[in-house]
């Protein structure tokens, strides 16, 4: 086995990067705006919002990323309904079904952590707020989120990272991406040992990139937090 | 529509539960316009409840509370219009850590007034000279000291130009050597005719500066006086006692 293999195959599984990160920034992008949905509706102190989102986290919570992805890929299309209706044109194809799979999955994990973040918001604070006459709008998005924002980081950041990982998952379903492709060319040269290892050092120099960015931000979002 | 004569914060009979706990029972003041009033009394005793109670930010069980001529009650279409007349200081100062001392002092003026930014900065300039730290605008809250951060706290209160003014323990959380810097601005204040609740244990302060000082205990409205009554010639035990606590040493 020679290094040129490794090499040649290193660059091959590169091409993969489009998709990789086109999975994890628009699922990520996606998710967060579920998120967010799903935080406004646990903390809305109405039952017919906080429950349903609750349904929510506790199903994508228990079952495992790949059933879901199983389910949306090979299970939807068996809908007529589904296949005559308007999400058709995103659940055909094995990469839009990742989005919404993995999109679905970061929107329960990461409403969590926004949670936590928000819950901890000191609530003198928001008294502060109201006493000064702001509105209760207002106070959230003034007030609460940037510290919520502040405080969530490093498990946002985490997430992140977990979800770079889970987008090789979706090789299971034909998609190209790194993993995809490190499975083709294992397929054709037999080498599987030097080509995942190849790959798993991709994975980890993404992830100390990302890491190193979510550090970089939350000494930047941290800043008043230093005398 | 009301008199200058009316008072401008009416109780009547406002009791506060909860639960089981009557945290307020049958209280009744009125406070006129410009009037100090120094409310004291054992902790537990229902003095912050009571300040609390008058911008709302707890709700009372029964009673009537009349600001400026509105009733608050349950139905109270604009409460934030409400409590952006009154002033509040809270004993943790509760400034928002993330922002500038400017924009703690600007935030509200924005969002609530909608005042145009140049003037909001310029407001929040003249009351920070007027708490004598214009020099800390740009800084964050924790790069100040607590007297400091409090006073900073009053003068965002002050920014709203609120009628009121609402203090809760606005001292009790200073290191000794603080408190004086921040009763310095109150004193101020009042010197200017600013209607104030204060709720402190600064019983020099209540001396020099209140109109009435009053004495609440488990709830109830005890005594009401001028200082030089209260302190020298208290009519109920309850007070009496208090005062002998608090002033032994």
């Amino acid at each position: 086995m020679s290094v040129g293999i490794i090499m040649d195959a290193i660059l091959r599984m590169l091409h993969g990067i489009g998709i990789t990160f086109g999975l994890l920034g628009l699922s990520l992008a996606i998710g967060s705006i579920i998120a967010v949905l799903l935080l406004l509706m646990r903390i809305s102190g109405r039952w017919w919002l906080s429950w349903p989102a609750q349904l929510y986290f506790y199903i994508f919570r228990g079952t495992p990323i790949l059933v879901q992805i199983f389910i949306i890929y090979y299970g939807l299309p068996q809908f007529d309904w589904i296949r005559d209706s308007m999400f058709w044109s995103v659940l055909r194809d094995p990469f839009g079904c990742a989005i919404v799979a993995l999109s679905l999955n970061v929107g329960a994990y990461v409403s969590e952590i926004f949670r936590g973040g928000v819950l901890s918001v000191d609530k003198g604070l928001l008294e502060a707020g109201a006493a000064l006459g702001i509105s209760t709008p207002q106070r959230f998005i003034y007030i609460t989120a940037p510290l919520a924002i502040r405080i969530s980081l490093p498990a946002y950041g985490n997430e992140i990272i977990s979800l770079l990982k889970s987008t090789a998952l979706a090789s299971t379903i034909t998609l190209a991406d790194m993993t995809g492709i490190a499975r083709t060319i294992v397929a054709e040269t037999f080498a599987p040992y030097q080509i995942f290892i190849s790959l798993a050092l991709i994975y980890v120099t993404f992830t100390w990139i990302i890491q190193r960015t979510i550090r970089w931000t939350e000494g930047y979002l941290g800043r008043f937090t230093i005398r | 529509m009301n008199n200058t004569n009316d008072p401008i914060i009416r109780l009547i009979e406002v009791s506060k539960r909860y639960g089981k706990f009557e945290a307020l029972k049958e209280i009744d003041l009125d406070v006129r316009k410009g009037e100090r009033i120094v409310v004291c009394g054992p902790s537990g005793s229902g003095k912050s409840t009571l300040i609390r109670c008058i911008n709302r930010m707890e709700e009372h069980t029964s009673g009537q509370i009349i600001i400026n001529g509105h009733e608050l009650t349950d139905k109270t279409k604009d409460i934030d219009a409400v409590r952006s007349e009154i002033g509040m200081v809270f004993q943790s100062f509760n400034l928002f850590p993330h922002m500038t001392i400017l924009k703690n002092l600007t935030i509200a003026q924005r969002l609530v007034r909608k005042t145009p930014k140049a003037e909001a900065r310029d407001t929040a300039m003249h009351y920070l000279g007027r708490v004598k730290i214009p020099e800390q605008a740009n800084k964050y809250p924790i790069q100040l000291s607590g007297g400091q951060q409090q006073r900073v706290a009053i003068a965002r209160a002050l920014c709203m130009k609120p009628q009121i003014m609402l203090f809760d323990e606005p001292t009790s959380a200073l290191d000794p050597e603080m408190i004086s810097e921040v009763l310095d601005v109150m004193v101020d204040l009042a010197s200017d005719g600013m209607t104030m609740l204060c709720v402190t244990h600064e019983m020099g302060f209540a001396r020099s500066v209140a109109d009435r000082v009053i004495f609440m205990d488990h709830g109830q409205l005890i005594e009401q006086a001028e200082p030089e009554t209260f302190f020298n010639h208290p009519q109920h035990e309850r007070t009496a006692l208090f005062l002998r606590q608090i002033l032994r040493h």
